[in-house]
């Protein structure tokens, strides 16, 4: 018999067993998590970073090529921008698929607002900006982007802004578009038309103040001040390969993840073995380094101290760090065919790298260089942590 | 007596080349496959439908000329993103490859 005291005691330990084991798993954070890319099989995996394992594969994205994430501001869901238009949120906690919808015909990327409650599309075709409730995935809003020459133009290179502003390029027409979504149903442009020939790509500061349109049909960059825009867009780094003969590109440079350290950024030279340095108060060149190919991503570790690159086929199997202080490349290795992303840790102790042909991501200290861990994926492109979630222009 | 001049033989020797529609090894048939669905993908997309390039399905080259497309190919085209990929792939490699595109046959 059991005394008559223990007995709601008793009921409670009952209860908590019915429950579940839901119950009784150690609730964890995401802080540490991130997103891997399977670009072929349309698919992500889920990773640890603390770990250093897989927890979840995620199945059923669609066309993966290209993709690109962005996660909401609890860094809970990662929203996942599918090259044949879908955009899919997944649930990095529950290791699935929350919603998904196909929002456009042919995409490019994405972005996050401010407050985190609209998640924006770049889209190809129909060429223009999407905007989704980050909760639901509902349409919020579509913004065509017909150029001044009154044809409808892919876009590229969209970001996030302070104060409620989303902020984006027209590929084909030339032009810079700032969007104001204050009210996001009807968002309030400002265009810039005649910034220079087919922007392939932008980005913003990591203090929000500069958006930088990168031009492949021409030497040239893009620059708009967001604290001034009334000033308009201005050409930095013009003519920078003048009088060298530019080589092809076998993939075009990214511009998100351009290094910003110190006073200067590092910026993938389009079509050239170099990357520039550039003095982020006067937007002026003040120097290069030579690298073994042509740098596909420059990527600032998040103290700034190291800028670990990537490169274009065929130099693709190659990564090298620069010594920023000393500019010079003081390491360089080959982790095998087609190195595609390069993602740090929040602080910068790890860098992880996409090793497409081989299958595998590669985790290496960023102190020794040393290879610390591997992991199986299959054909691996873009990696990214939920650090992103509280950046800007991530 | 006709004699073909050297010029009219150089002409005529690679037409017979395309005519004969050379077929790569099995193993380098699969080389090209990659290299086309990874690196042609990051622009055309890997469904082909395209992206910062234009799409490359069936009906969407049907109409463009063998040559050109392996022009294209081989030496990239002027003013836009489009690369000489003559570094990876020969004429007839890339003739090949355009043929598969042009059927759609194209999952190695």
């Amino acid at each position: 018999m059991v005394e008559p005291m223990l007995r709601p005691f008793l009921a409670a330990l009952a209860g908590l067993a019915l429950a579940g084991c839901a119950l009784f798993e150690e609730p964890r954070g995401t802080g540490d998590l991130g997103l891997i890319v399977e670009r072929a099989a349309g698919s992500v995996i889920i990773v640890d970073t603390t770990a250093r394992k897989v927890l979840h594969r995620v199945e059923g994205l669609g066309d993966l090529s290209h993709a690109t994430a962005v996660f909401s501001r609890d860094a809970r869901y990662g929203f996942v921008f599918g090259r044949d238009g879908g955009l899919t949120k997944v649930d990095l906690l529950k290791g699935r698929i929350d919603k998904r919808v196909i929002q456009g015909g042919n995409a490019i990327g994405g972005a996050i607002s401010q407050d985190g409650r609209i998640v924006a599309v770049s889209n190809y075709e129909p060429g223009g900006v999407r905007l989704f409730d980050a909760a639901t995935l509902a349409p919020i809003a579509e913004i065509p982007a017909i150029g001044a020459d009154g044809k409808r133009s892919k876009v590229v290179g969209l970001a996030d802004a302070p104060d409620a502003r989303m902020v984006f390029s027209l590929y084909d027409s030339g032009e810079i578009w700032l969007a104001d979504l204050t009210q996001p149903a009807a968002p309030k442009l400002t265009k810039w038309p005649g910034i220079g020939k087919l922007p392939y790509d932008g980005m913003i500061t990591p203090d929000g103040r500069h958006y930088a349109a990168g031009l492949f049909g021409e030497d040239g960059v893009a620059l708009l001040d967001l604290w001034r825009p009334e000033a308009g867009v201005r050409r930095i780094l013009d003519k920078y390969g003048k009088g060298a003969e530019p080589l092809p590109v076998y993939k075009m440079p990214h511009m998100e993840g351009w290094a910003t350290v110190g006073d200067f950024a590092v910026i993938p030279a389009v079509g050239r073995h170099e990357v520039l340095l550039v003095d982020q108060k006067e937007w002026k060149e003040i120097g290069r380094v030579a690298l073994a190919g042509q740098p596909v991503f420059a990527i600032a570790r998040p103290d700034g101290r190291q800028v670990w690159v990537n490169f274009a086929h065929p130099h693709n199997h190659i990564v090298q760090v620069i010594d920023v202080p000393s500019r010079k490349v003081v390491h360089a290795f080959e982790p095998g065919r087609a190195v595609l992303h390069i993602e740090f840790s929040p602080r910068g102790e790890q860098a992880w790298l996409s090793v497409r042909d081989a299958d595998r991501v590669d985790i290496h200290d960023t102190r020794t260089f040393a290879r610390i861990g591997s992991l199986p994926a299959d054909k691996p492109s873009g990696i990214f942590f939920t650090s992103r979630a509280g950046r800007i222009g991530y | 007596m006709w004699r073909p001049s050297l010029a009219a033989l150089a002409l005529i020797v690679p037409l017979v080349a395309a005519a004969a529609e050379i077929e790569p090894t099995p193993r380098r048939q699969k080389e090209i496959l990659h290299l086309f669905k990874h690196d042609c993908g990051s622009c055309h997309g890997l469904t082909r439908k395209g992206g910062l390039g234009p799409p490359l399905m069936p009906e969407a080259i049907a109409e463009i000329d063998d040559e050109v497309l392996i022009d294209a190919v081989i030496f990239g085209r002027a003013g836009t993103p489009m690369a000489p990929w003559g570094i990876d792939l020969n004429r007839e490699e890339a003739a090949w490859l355009i043929r598969r595109l042009k059927r759609g046959n194209i999952d190695g």
